[in-house]
């Protein structure tokens, strides 16, 4: 059998390529193409600080929609109220969202595990409650980007010039680009935290919680750096979705099903608390996304019977079955034993 | 001398099952401490409640006059105590290296231990700083454990049955390493159920028999049957 460490340098070298074929998509793929894979990187990053919060950090919350909308508000109230480019939204709103997270971290964190759940959920339903009181945003009918805000953001009348076509096939690329760029950083950055002395201390604590107490590492602490940075990813995700929607209303902000129930789906069946997982998780359900789009509530059905599955016989999602089939790691946190020539 | 660490009349429960029973232990600067007793006498849960894991009144435990017994086992390691801990309990998922560092997580002090030092006392570790650390042997894994709580360069280190799974050569050669973390200026207490070797190693004895002291003193002046009454509770 060949050496997986080979097949895994492999793997590497077409996930490279697969990124230099996402970033040319804009140029050389079709509108729809692009909307499409947009939706996909947006799902992909609220995904991966899904994973690093319930699959790393074992706080499961079900109120991750909170900072979508929070970051979706926060930006659209910069270019409305505040006449901002919706790109430094963008970033407003995922400072917005982690500030969010300091109230919500307070309350939920005295709660444990079904009960933080529920706590989460809580918290997010209020704020939408709350923002559906804004009437400058619209209230509970949520208004829109003024016309031809997106065609005008920064960046937009360079990126026309240079492809050619229309401010909205741009403005689409600009958006779809950002997304890739977050997706990356996103999995960098998280690789990077991982690996970081925080990252040691939370691997630390999912092995042993008793033994990583007793060298030092304080449980609550760690655990709320990781839920305010994940909140920061999810707002700026958040912002940038509504950019691309340029319609902003409650329901759609803080949707439960939208932002958390498919984002849990897709970490769950791509292997939690492992990099890859949310990535196969995501191409998993883009895949059945487009194959099933015609049958309705079916689709949520198969979604809900897949997931069931993998719950029940690969505890570890697909990518923790892959690994185990065939020893291909990838992204791994675990230290693999030396090969024959490096071990003495 | 005074005592570096003092425990004064320390209780423990686990739930409605009380474990110890006013203990009282003193360990003063640079001495080697030996907690001896039979399974189920209280060891682990008094090194337990030490570190932080179980709560306990503030001035049950005292560490240079400060009542350290509420604090959380993070306070307490900040303070100057670190374990290791009865089954080493190193982290699967990081290396040796990793596993080490973790120890100077949050605290590195001022003392001598670093990586470095901890290669210099176990070669070993340093060849095989890129493996799991769980992938070694026993033997190298008790002293990972024992670089680990190392790391944060404490003035009181506490050691949880070392011996324990381990074959006589491997226990050996894990406490020839002692003389050289002594004389870097750490006190040490070890919980050991080999009457023989903690004999051998340490300054002054504690024996205890279900959560209470039974019997205390330098090795040299416990005579064999009071240590065989101590520890069973029975005349020999």
């Amino acid at each position: 059998m060949s050496d997986p460490r080979k097949i895994t340098r492999l793997i590497q070298l077409m996930g490279l390529a697969g990124v230099v074929l996402l970033f040319l998509v804009p140029v050389i793929g079709s509108r729809a193409l692009v909307q499409d894979l947009f939706g996909v990187l947006t799902l992909l990053i609220l995904a991966q600080n899904w994973n690093l919060l319930a699959g790393f950090a074992g706080l499961v919350s079900v109120g991750q929609q909170a900072f979508v909308g929070v970051g979706a508000y926060a930006m659209f109230a910069c270019v409305i109220l505040l006449g901002m480019d919706p790109l430094v939204g963008i970033a407003v709103g995922g400072v917005a969202a982690m500030l969010l997270a300091i109230p919500m971290a307070f309350f939920s964190f005295r709660l444990a595990g079904a009960y933080f759940a529920i706590g989460t959920w809580v918290v997010a339903e209020i704020t939408r409650l709350c923002f559906a009181q804004w009437k400058a945003l619209g209230g509970g009918t949520g208004t829109s980007l003024p016309k031809g805000t997106t065609k005008t953001m920064f960046g937009v009348p360079e990126i026309k010039s240079w492809l050619g076509g229309s401010s909205s096939a741009a403005s689409d690329a600009l958006t779809y680009w950002l997304a890739l760029i977050l997706a990356l950083a996103t999995l960098i950055a998280a690789y990077l935290f991982l690996k970081s002395r925080m990252g040691l201390g939370l691997q630390a604590l999912r092995d042993n919680e008793e033994a990583a107490r007793s060298v030092g590492v304080n449980p609550t602490r760690l655990k709320a750096w990781v839920f305010m940075l994940t909140a920061f990813g999810t707002g700026l995700c958040g912002a940038l979705l509504f950019i691309q929607i340029t319609r902003v209303t409650p329901e759609a902000a803080f949707s439960v099903l939208d932002w958390t129930a498919f984002v849990i789906f897709i970490t769950v069946i791509g292997g939690i608390g492992t990099l890859p997982g949310p990535i196969i998780g995501v191409i998993v359900f883009y895949f059945l996304q487009r194959t099933l789009a015609d049958y309705g509530t079916v689709y949520l059905i198969v979604l809900g019977c897949l997931g069931i599955a993998v719950m029940l016989f690969a505890r570890r999602g697909l990518w923790g079955l892959f690994t185990e089939k065939t020893g291909i790691e990838l992204l791994s946190l675990r230290q693999l034993p030396p090969t024959e020539n490096q071990a003495r | 001398m005074e005592p570096i660490l003092s425990t004064h009349g320390l209780t423990a429960h686990y739930g409605d099952f009380q474990a110890l029973f006013g203990v009282d232990i003193d360990v003063r600067q640079g001495e080697t401490i030996a907690i001896i007793g039979a399974n189920g006498a209280g060891k682990s849960t008094l090194m337990r409640a030490i570190t932080g894991l179980l709560q306990n009144a503030p001035d049950a435990i005292t560490l240079r006059g400060e009542g350290i017994g509420a604090l959380s086992a993070p306070e307490v390691l900040e303070r100057g105590i670190s374990m290791v801990p009865e089954g080493r309990r190193l982290f699967p998922s990081l290396s040796v290296e990793e596993n080490l560092l973790i120890g100077g997580h949050t605290r590195t002090g001022n003392g001598v231990w670093n990586l470095e030092t901890v290669y210099e006392i176990v070669p070993i570790l340093k060849e095989r700083r890129d493996h799991p650390g769980t992938a070694l042997s026993g033997g190298q894994q008790q002293m990972v454990a024992i670089g680990r709580a190392l790391m944060s360069n404490p003035d009181v280190l506490l050691c949880d049955e070392l011996s324990l799974g381990l074959a006589p050569v491997v226990i050996k050669e894990i406490y020839a390493s002692f003389p050289k973390i002594k004389e870097r200026g750490a006190s040490v207490v070890v919980v050991e159920q080999d009457i023989g070797q903690a004999m051998k190693i340490a300054d002054r004895v504690y024996c205890m028999m279900e959560g209470r002291v039974t019997l205390q003193g330098r090795p040299d002046e416990l005579s064999r049957e009071d240590i065989h009454n101590a520890y069973f509770g029975v005349a020999s």
